[in-house]
């Protein structure tokens, strides 16, 4: 029987898929941003109808509305332009498409036979915020609690790399960084 | 409940939610200009109507009938998605905004409240942090510097201050221990010593509340924080190029905006629809009503009151208040709460 679920979760994919086609077929990287944007929404979209409605929400805060908007944000500062398509190498269409398609069925392969992981049914996990919490900082804090000081490493690595060099030590005018 | 009578009664709460809201987004403009005029000692509209009641009819018509003019080197399709961007999500998040405990009506029990889900807050976050792309590519499309300026501005404000609104939130969920706001209500319930209502403000988050108001001002681009739209600098921001109905789209959703985050306000802080209640039956039904109505106006007297009262910062200020002293603040409110409620 086709279920309500099913059918909201295919047309779900199926902006997913055409969201993320979009992204490589405009010219324009805001256009691409704005595809991923639609790509990300949609996506919790399906987390949402498996029954992850805390993850579906995170998934929108933090990736739709933070990290997007630094995109967006970058893309309209450098006022980049619209970008020249090539016709395409010879390599790519001979290797590449057919490598890329026999390497996402083997992985396809792989997950399906060897992993152990059932297909999940609609809505069967338990991903209410309840259920998450304790999980997140009881069972899991040691991975989360490092993931976290990883991404703190991240941003201080990102901090010193994009600061100003420090002034010569002649007393001279420091390098201009425009 | 049959399934016919679940989606006929969805269908009639959405549509009588959503004619409120655009009715209280009218009079709110209405109200905005009576108030900042009496406080700038003249009269505010006065001409349609009595005391200019029919002001903002009056207002949408001649939004109407304006000429739609397309300024000719725009980036037109961002141009014309902007305004609806902003809209159309600043309308979406009334859908999860309980505004009373459920009426039995022909012994089918029918919360007030469009739908009732468990992440009603993370999905009034999610939905409002989407809703800084309308400014962000209203400024960017225009084609126009004070319009990128404001754009920029907007989004990098908006961004900034999202952190301290989550922060102030989070102390109210610990307490509430949910993030349906409907619990987060009832939590709400019932008097300290009898007479001091058991509002979150009044049981130790007015800390977090002062920060959830400074924060929510910042996040609907109001004075003291209105600078992606600071007139004497920017011309209008991110809305420069805007006219007719496109413009009017920006307006509605800043007051849609506004009119949310006084409803946050009322259901996290300030008891939501919790009150005295007296009288005969019929009374006691719509008094529910008629608190939280008064509470969301009490807190949009005080937008507009700010407004009159206060001039705008530098944008400088606006950062450095923003990470320098909300968020040190509201993370010192959140390890407060935890601590208290683990003891």
């Amino acid at each position: 029987m086709i279920s309500v679920h099913l059918i909201l979760f295919l047309a779900f994919g199926a902006v997913c898929v055409a969201g993320a086609i979009n992204l490589l077929a405009q010219t324009h990287p805001i256009n691409s941003a704005l595809s991923l944007i639609a790509v990300m929404a949609a996506l919790a979209g399906e987390y949402l109808l498996l029954g992850a409605e805390f993850l579906a929400a995170v998934q929108v805060i933090v990736y739709a509305g933070a990290i997007m908007v630094l995109f967006v944000f970058v893309i309209m500062l450098l006022n980049a332009g619209v970008e020249e398509h090539t016709k395409g190498s010879r390599v790519a269409v001979l290797f590449g498409i057919p490598g890329m398609l026999l390497g996402s069925l083997l992985v396809a392969w792989v997950v399906l036979r060897h992993s152990g992981t059932e297909a999940v049914a609609a809505g069967a996990l338990p991903g209410a915020p309840k259920t998450i919490g304790p999980l997140l900082f009881h069972e899991f804090l040691l991975p989360f609690e490092i993931t976290s000081i990883l991404i703190l490493i991240a941003i201080m690595g990102a901090v010193v790399l994009a600061s100003k060099p420090p002034t010569s030590p002649a007393g001279g005018p420091a390098r201009k960084v425009d | 409940m049959p399934i016919w009578l679940y989606i006929l009664t969805s269908v009639i709460k959405s549509i009588v939610v959503l004619v409120a809201l655009l009715t209280s987004i009218a009079y709110t403009v209405w109200l905005e200009r009576k108030v900042v005029g009496h406080m700038q000692n003249r009269w505010g509209p006065t001409r349609v109507g009595p005391f200019g009641l029919l002001q903002p009819a009056a207002d949408g018509l001649k939004f109407l009938f304006k000429e739609d003019l397309t300024p000719p080197h725009v980036y037109k399709p961002l141009y014309i998605a902007a305004p609806l961007i902003a809209v159309i999500f600043a309308l979406t998040s009334i859908a999860v905004i309980p505004f009373g405990n459920s009426v039995t009506i022909f012994g089918y029990s029918i919360p007030l409240q469009v739908t009732d889900v468990n992440t009603g807050l993370l999905l009034i976050l999610g939905v409002t942090s989407i809703g800084v792309y309308g400014v962000a590519l209203a400024g960017w499309s225009s084609n126009n510097k004070y319009s990128l300026l404001g754009g920029l501005r907007a989004s990098a404000q908006m961004v900034s201050y999202e952190i301290s609104l989550g922060l102030s939130l989070v102390g109210v969920l610990i307490m509430a221990g949910s993030f349906s706001l409907r619990e987060i209500v009832d939590s709400q319930a019932g008097h300290f010593w009898g007479f001091i209502p058991r509002w979150n403000i009044f049981h130790g988050q007015i800390i977090g509340f002062f920060c959830y108001l400074m924060a929510a001002y910042a996040e609907t681009n109001r004075i003291p924080f209105d600078l992606p739209e600071a007139e004497t600098e920017l011309v209008a921001g991110y809305h420069t190029e805007y006219s007719a109905m496109k413009f009017a789209m920006f307006f509605m959703a800043e007051y849609a905006n506004m009119i949310t985050v006084a409803c946050l306000a009322t259901l996290l802080f300030l008891g939501g629809w919790h009150g005295p209640l007296f009288g005969p039956a019929i009374l006691q039904a719509i008094l529910p009503l008629f608190w939280f109505g008064a509470k969301i106006f009490a807190f949009l007297f005080l937008y507009i009151w700010v407004r009159g009262t206060l001039p705008r910062f530098r944008y400088d200020q606006l950062m450095a208040f923003g990470w320098k002293f909300l968020l040190p603040l509201s993370l010192a409110n959140l390890i407060a709460t935890a601590i208290a409620v683990a003891w």
